[in-house]
């Protein structure tokens, strides 16, 4: 700080005296100047370079893209039949070949916790599919045309809330009974399972609703559904993109659920919910069967909810702000 | 406040039908016909099925099987199981456990839950908080009946602390662990919603007010942070009683309760379908009680909604 | 820059002790890339009494600075050096124990959003009381009711004890305010942080709180450091000065020596755009070759729109909500009441109210997007109502918007090409070729660089932002752009910056704007007519000379004394 050479008149107290800080203290720069050195980023682009920088991306990136690969491609890593059962090796300990040793029917833990992932995965990722689309729309359409047609989509969320997922999933498959598969799980799971969505979709959409950016759009002429597609959407999908990730791993839980009450796959398909249920009564004498599927059920379920949040944490403006 | 809860309590009634249709629709309308299944493999004679047919109005239309049967649950009357037993009866066998079950699950996922979830939002970032955090994801992977056996196997059978199942011993002590299993996933919900609730209010423009005030962060953190965070929770809370009454299949089908659960997997299997809507429509009506009484916690929390709109 | 006369030294003559002491003081915040330093070095004297205020930009780290001194910075942000002294003793590094003993009861608070700071599920009088228990009342309940209604109708809160047991959403935005004043000066502090206490708030109702505050710190001897970004209101509140920028402190000292004499090229900047100062328009009617008044008085009379010069008539414009309020009938709110103007080609018609004078209703209705109850909106003699789709369609070329948030005006997923290109695609403009000249084009008129093109909004500052939904008004060619509280959010020289660029542009290519504000300040800069607008209905209607010169009713001569630094004649003289 230096004192400016010529003051002009009254005499301040001390420290109060006029001051001036030297001009080149301060770069005064052209007002308001576009920043040019660094590369264009989209919030999805910020999202991501907010996300690499978290160790619990990388994590639950790794292990879903390794349960994926696995459920993909599962003759890659294991070579025995997960069918192929020696009712002598019943209950039998890791050997040569078994890392993971027997179950009660014995059969090969390893191949079967291997050949598990794709029933789980598929489940997982259809019905997430699903009930995105289903909530988003739903959710969407009554939180932008609001009125009445709100008011009667947001009852028909309640009324399928007030239903708990386990619940009607257990109906909806005992009627199925004879025809149970991937697809028939997906299908109750999702229809019982995108109110969750089209709530945090209609709380996102009206949240935009009233920006700026949005009449603006409408005073360009553009009609009411394109802004919704074009603006609106967009503009939600970051929370519904999270809540999706979450539930995909609690549709897995569901669907491991459904197979453990025996009403899920049926036990011709190979899944970790079944060997699970399976598993149960031999937990005393052989914890190790009741283990790996269990171990890797849980672990895939930790994948999705982990990506879930590193997700929230790096799309949350709140959470990035210093 | 009068208007408010009016309000909600008429929004309840489209769904109270709704739903109850939905259910009846699920069990009755849906391909495959109950009172054939009734027999099984062997089968019933045509008499005996068309005597059930008329006996549950199988042989009306869908809408007015359902209005029928409206009638008789709004008047007490729950009609008898395809065995002859009176519904009713089983009701009043099953629910009052599975109530005190739930009661049970949902005091340990809000005391544990709210108190680990505050501590974990106060000190955000640090070894408690971070501890907390895996404990809570670890508890939403794992499936609740892998949780079940587990405990079962390391806290019944192992240490003999606990009884291994409950049966017709119904107490305190005997709940304790499958209330435990049933609250757990919802219990490690809490925690995160409290956490993330407390840590945003913590940075909440009233609460610096607050501190600049004078008050010592207890204060503060009791008397602003505190009540303002419990408002989401206290929702969730009262939508967890119907799915945990509901969801409690799998924690009875592990520790032997006969309770809801129980009784109405059974019932789903053996298409036992008076007893299957009845109970679902009981679990229905509690959830949206929950629900009102949700809406009243809330408004006592938060003023705002006493007024608004 | 002229010498003014010496200003009498403050009459407390012999020079105490400071009070507050802030030497080279530093506070820096850790982000994910690395540390910032907010405040680097400041320095800072209050006496007891005295009123100081620290004057700058958002970013400036003049919140920063006031924070610090109570320990209250947000997130990660410490004083990382320098020292604080209050009353001689040493703030910097003191005990959490000290400051709970420091706050409220030695120094004060009053924070900047009224709607944000106080705890929306406590009423007001436990907020009050709160404040006098943790700094040592102890009488009964009884005792601190009757002191927390004393302390509120003190701070100006009328029919306080009834007040006092509702809640915060009860309360108007200067109702809230007053209530935080209460609360600031509860435990009779000898400093008072009054952190942008007003700047949420409409300018008659901000002229009366800071009168209040102003009379009743003087009463009570305490020093107050104000917070603000306004330069006049400084200059009108405190007798000394501390002026901001990036962090430092750049010129501090007596307000009328400072603003007589700048000497600092940020500060000498800061003084010129100061639109509380500016006494002109930013470029006047003549150069478009005739004088705003001629433009408008061949409109004057019956207004036949095929005359020269109209574009746009309003008809004794009503429009009414029914809103359903706590009682069981839906009431019906006037928003506008018989509002009728005409708008000419080429001119800036300003439409100033305070909040809920209905002008933003008024701007929406004339862009189509909302109908009116009664009353006829002629665009170039065609009535609104009329219009069918393909009409409305052609209608919203003409007539473009600009709105007041820059955060909120562009579409956050929308790279600035995207958002720039849509009114052509949505218009059917062009090839994707001329299209994308077109958006050159138009970004090289608001004076932003090419490579802004794959930029996101989320990149861009506020006025960069406001610059982008400048060209995309522009992108369809239109003959009106109407500015709701275009300038209202920005800071001082940006705003001054998108003034200058508003005007080029209207003179270049014959724009009729309607200037939707709330700051009269504004209006002077860049007006021909004004309408002032009072709860629905029009109060005043005149030119922007006439309305400053010669205001002819009373709420007109209100609003103008209530811009900050009205009172200072020293503007003239700079």
């Amino acid at each position: 700080m230096t004192t400016d050479p010529t003051p002009p008149g009254p005499v301040a107290r001390p420290d109060q005296e006029h001051q001036v800080a030297p001009p080149d203290v301060v770069t005064l720069g052209e007002v308001d100047a576009v920043d040019e050195t660094e590369a264009p980023a989209s919030l999805w682009v910020e999202a991501w370079r907010e996300l690499r920088r978290r160790v619990l991306f990388w994590v639950s990136a790794a292990i879903i893209v390794l349960v994926v690969l696995v459920a993909l491609f599962p003759g890659l890593f294991a070579r025995q039949d997960p069918r192929y059962c020696v009712l002598t090796r019943s209950l039998g300990g890791p050997e040569a070949g078994h890392p993971f040793g027997f179950d009660f029917q014995g059969c090969d833990i390893y191949a079967r916790t291997i050949f598990g992932a794709q029933a789980s995965v598929t489940v997982g990722v259809l019905t997430t599919l699903l009930v995105a689309i289903l909530g988003t729309a739903v959710g969407a359409l009554a939180g932008f045309y609001g009125g009445w047609f709100d008011t009667v989509l947001s009852r028909v969320t309640d009324i399928f809330f007030a239903v708990p997922l386990v619940l009607a999933a257990v109906m909806v498959m005992s009627i199925f009974r004879a025809n149970r598969n991937v697809l028939t799980v997906v299908l109750v799971l999702g229809v019982f399972g995108w109110p969750q969505i089209a709530r945090i979709a209609r709380g996102a959409v009206m949240g935009v609703k009233n920006a700026d950016f949005v009449t603006a759009a409408r005073s360009l002429g553009a009609s009411r559904f394109a802004t919704l597609v074009r603006h609106l959407i967009p503009n939600a999908l970051a929370p519904i993109i999270v809540t999706a990730t979450v539930a995909l791993g609690t549709f897995i839980v569901a669907e491991a659920t459904l197979s453990f009450l025996g009403i899920g796959l049926p036990s011709t398909t190979v899944s970790w919910g079944g060997d699970i249920s399976t598993a149960q009564g031999q937990l005393r004498v052989a914890p190790h069967v009741l283990f790996y599927p269990a171990g890797a059920l849980a672990l895939t379920v930790l994948g999705f909810i982990m990506m879930g949040d590193a997700v929230r944490d790096a799309l949350d403006p709140k959470a990035r702000k210093r | 406040m009068v208007r408010y809860l009016g309000r909600r309590l008429l929004q309840a009634v489209p769904v109270f039908f709704g739903a109850t249709l939905l259910i009846y629709f699920m069990v009755f309308a849906l391909p495959g016909d109950p009172v054939l299944a009734l027999g099984g493999d062997r089968g019933i004679s045509d008499a005996l099925a068309a005597q059930l047919r008329e006996q549950y109005n199988l042989d009306k239309p869908f809408i007015v099987q359902y209005l029928l049967y409206l009638q008789g649950i709004l008047t007490g009357d729950f009609g008898t199981t395809f065995a002859g037993r009176p519904v009713g009866e089983l009701i009043a066998s099953a629910f009052p456990v599975t109530f005190q079950l739930a009661l049970m699950a949902l005091a340990f996922e809000a005391i544990l839950g709210i108190g680990a979830g505050l501590v974990a939002g106060l000190r955000k970032g640090k070894l408690f908080d971070a501890t907390v955090l895996v404990v809570s994801l670890l508890v939403i992977a794992v499936p609740t009946f892998v949780i079940g056996f587990v405990l079962q196997f390391v806290v019944g059978v192992r240490w003999g602390w606990l009884p291994v199942t409950v049966g017709s011993n119904v107490s305190f002590t005997s709940l304790l662990m499958p209330a435990m299993v049933l609250g757990a996933v919802s219990f490690a919900y809490v925690l995160r919603l409290t956490r993330t609730s407390v840590a945003e209010n913590l940075s909440a423009d009233f609460v610096r007010t607050a501190t600049a005030k004078g008050l010592s962060r207890r204060r503060v953190v009791n008397v602003h942070v505190l009540r303002n965070s419990l408002i989401p929770v206290i929702t969730f809370l009262g939508a967890d009683l119907g799915a945990l009454m509901g969801g409690a299949i799998v924690t009875e089908g592990i520790f032997n309760i006969h309770g809801v659960g129980g009784t109405l997997f059974a019932a789903i299997r053996q298409g036992h379908a008076p007893t299957v809507v009845s109970f679902t429509t009981i679990l229905v009506i509690v959830y949206i009680l929950a629900n009102l009484l949700v809406d009243l916690l809330y408004a006592a929390l938060d003023p705002r909604i006493r007024y608004d709109d | 820059m002229s010498d003014q006369p010496a200003q009498p030294p403050p009459s407390s003559a012999p020079s105490p002790q400071p009070l507050l002491k802030v030497r080279d003081l530093r506070v820096s915040f850790t982000t994910a890339t690395g540390v910032v330093d907010a405040v680097r070095g400041a320095n800072l004297t209050v006496y007891p009494g005295q009123s100081v205020a620290i004057v700058g930009e958002s970013g400036s780290g003049k919140s920063t600075t006031a924070h610090a001194v109570i320990n209250l910075l947000p997130g990660t942000g410490r004083v990382s050096g320098g020292s604080i002294l209050f009353d001689g003793r040493e703030l910097v590094g003191a005990s959490p124990k000290t400051f709970v003993g420091v706050r409220g009861k030695e120094i004060g608070l009053v924070p900047q959003d009224p709607m944000t700071n106080l705890n929306p599920v406590w009423s007001i009088g436990f907020q009050v009381r709160e404040a006098l228990r943790a700094n040592g009342f102890e009488g009964s309940r009884r005792e601190a009711d009757a002191r927390v209604a004393e302390l509120l109708s003190e701070a100006g809160l009328p029919d306080a004890a009834r007040r006092a047991k509702q809640y915060p959403h009860e309360f108007s935005g200067g109702m809230r305010q007053r209530a935080l004043i209460a609360i600031g000066l509860a435990a009779r502090p000898r400093l008072l942080i009054a952190d942008e206490p007003t700047s949420a708030l409409d300018v008659t109702v901000q002229r009366r709180i800071l009168d209040h505050l102003e009379a009743l710190t003087a009463e009570l001897g305490t020093a107050v450091l104000f917070i603000t970004h306004d330069l006049g209101l400084a200059a009108e509140r405190a007798e000394h000065l501390v002026v901001m920028y990036r962090g430092q402190v750049v010129e501090s000292g007596p307000s009328k020596q400072i603003l007589a004499a700048p000497q600092h090229a940020y500060t000498q900047r800061l003084v010129s755009a100061a639109p509380s100062l500016a006494s002109r328009r930013i470029q006047s009617a003549k150069e478009r070759g005739t004088r705003a008044t001629d433009l408008l008085a061949v409109t004057r009379g019956d207004g036949i729109s095929e005359e020269r010069g109209e574009l746009m008539r309003v008809e004794h414009l009503t429009k009414e909500f029914v809103i359903r309020g706590a009682t069981r009938s839906a009431k019906t709110l006037r928003a506008v009441d018989d509002v009728s103007f005409t708008v000419t080609r080429g001119t800036t018609l300003a439409l100033v109210g305070e909040s809920g004078s209905g002008k933003s209703t008024v701007a929406n209705i004339m862009l189509n997007l909302l109908q009116p109850t009664s009353g006829v909106i002629w665009f170039e003699g065609t009535d609104l109502r009329t219009l069918d789709p393909r009409a409305e369609f052609a209608f919203r070329r003409r007539v473009q918007p600009i709105f007041q948030n820059p955060y909120g005006s562009l579409d956050p997923m929308y790279s600035i090409f995207r958002t720039l290109e849509e009114p052509l695609r949505v218009h059917r403009v062009g090839d994707a070729r001329s299209r994308r000249a077109r958006v050159r084009e138009l970004l090289d008129m608001v004076a932003m660089p090419a490579s802004t093109l794959r930029r996101f909004p989320n990149e861009l500052s506020g006025g960069q932002r406001q610059r982008i939904a400048v060209a995309r008004a522009l992108a369809l060619e239109p003959d009106v752009i109407v500015c709701d509280e275009a300038v209202s959010a920005l800071d001082v020289l940006v705003q001054a910056q998108i003034l200058t660029l508003l005007n080029d542009l209207q003179t270049e290519l014959g724009l009729t704007y309607l200037f939707i504000t709330h700051d009269l300040a504004v209006v002077r800069q860049i007006a021909d007519e004004v309408v002032v607008m009072r709860n629905g209905q029009v109060v005043e209607h005149a030119t922007t000379d006439a309305v400053f010169d010669q205001p002819t009713q009373e709420y007109t001569r209100e609003l103008l004394s209530a811009i900050p630094g009205a009172s200072l004649d020293i503007f003239g003289a700079a």
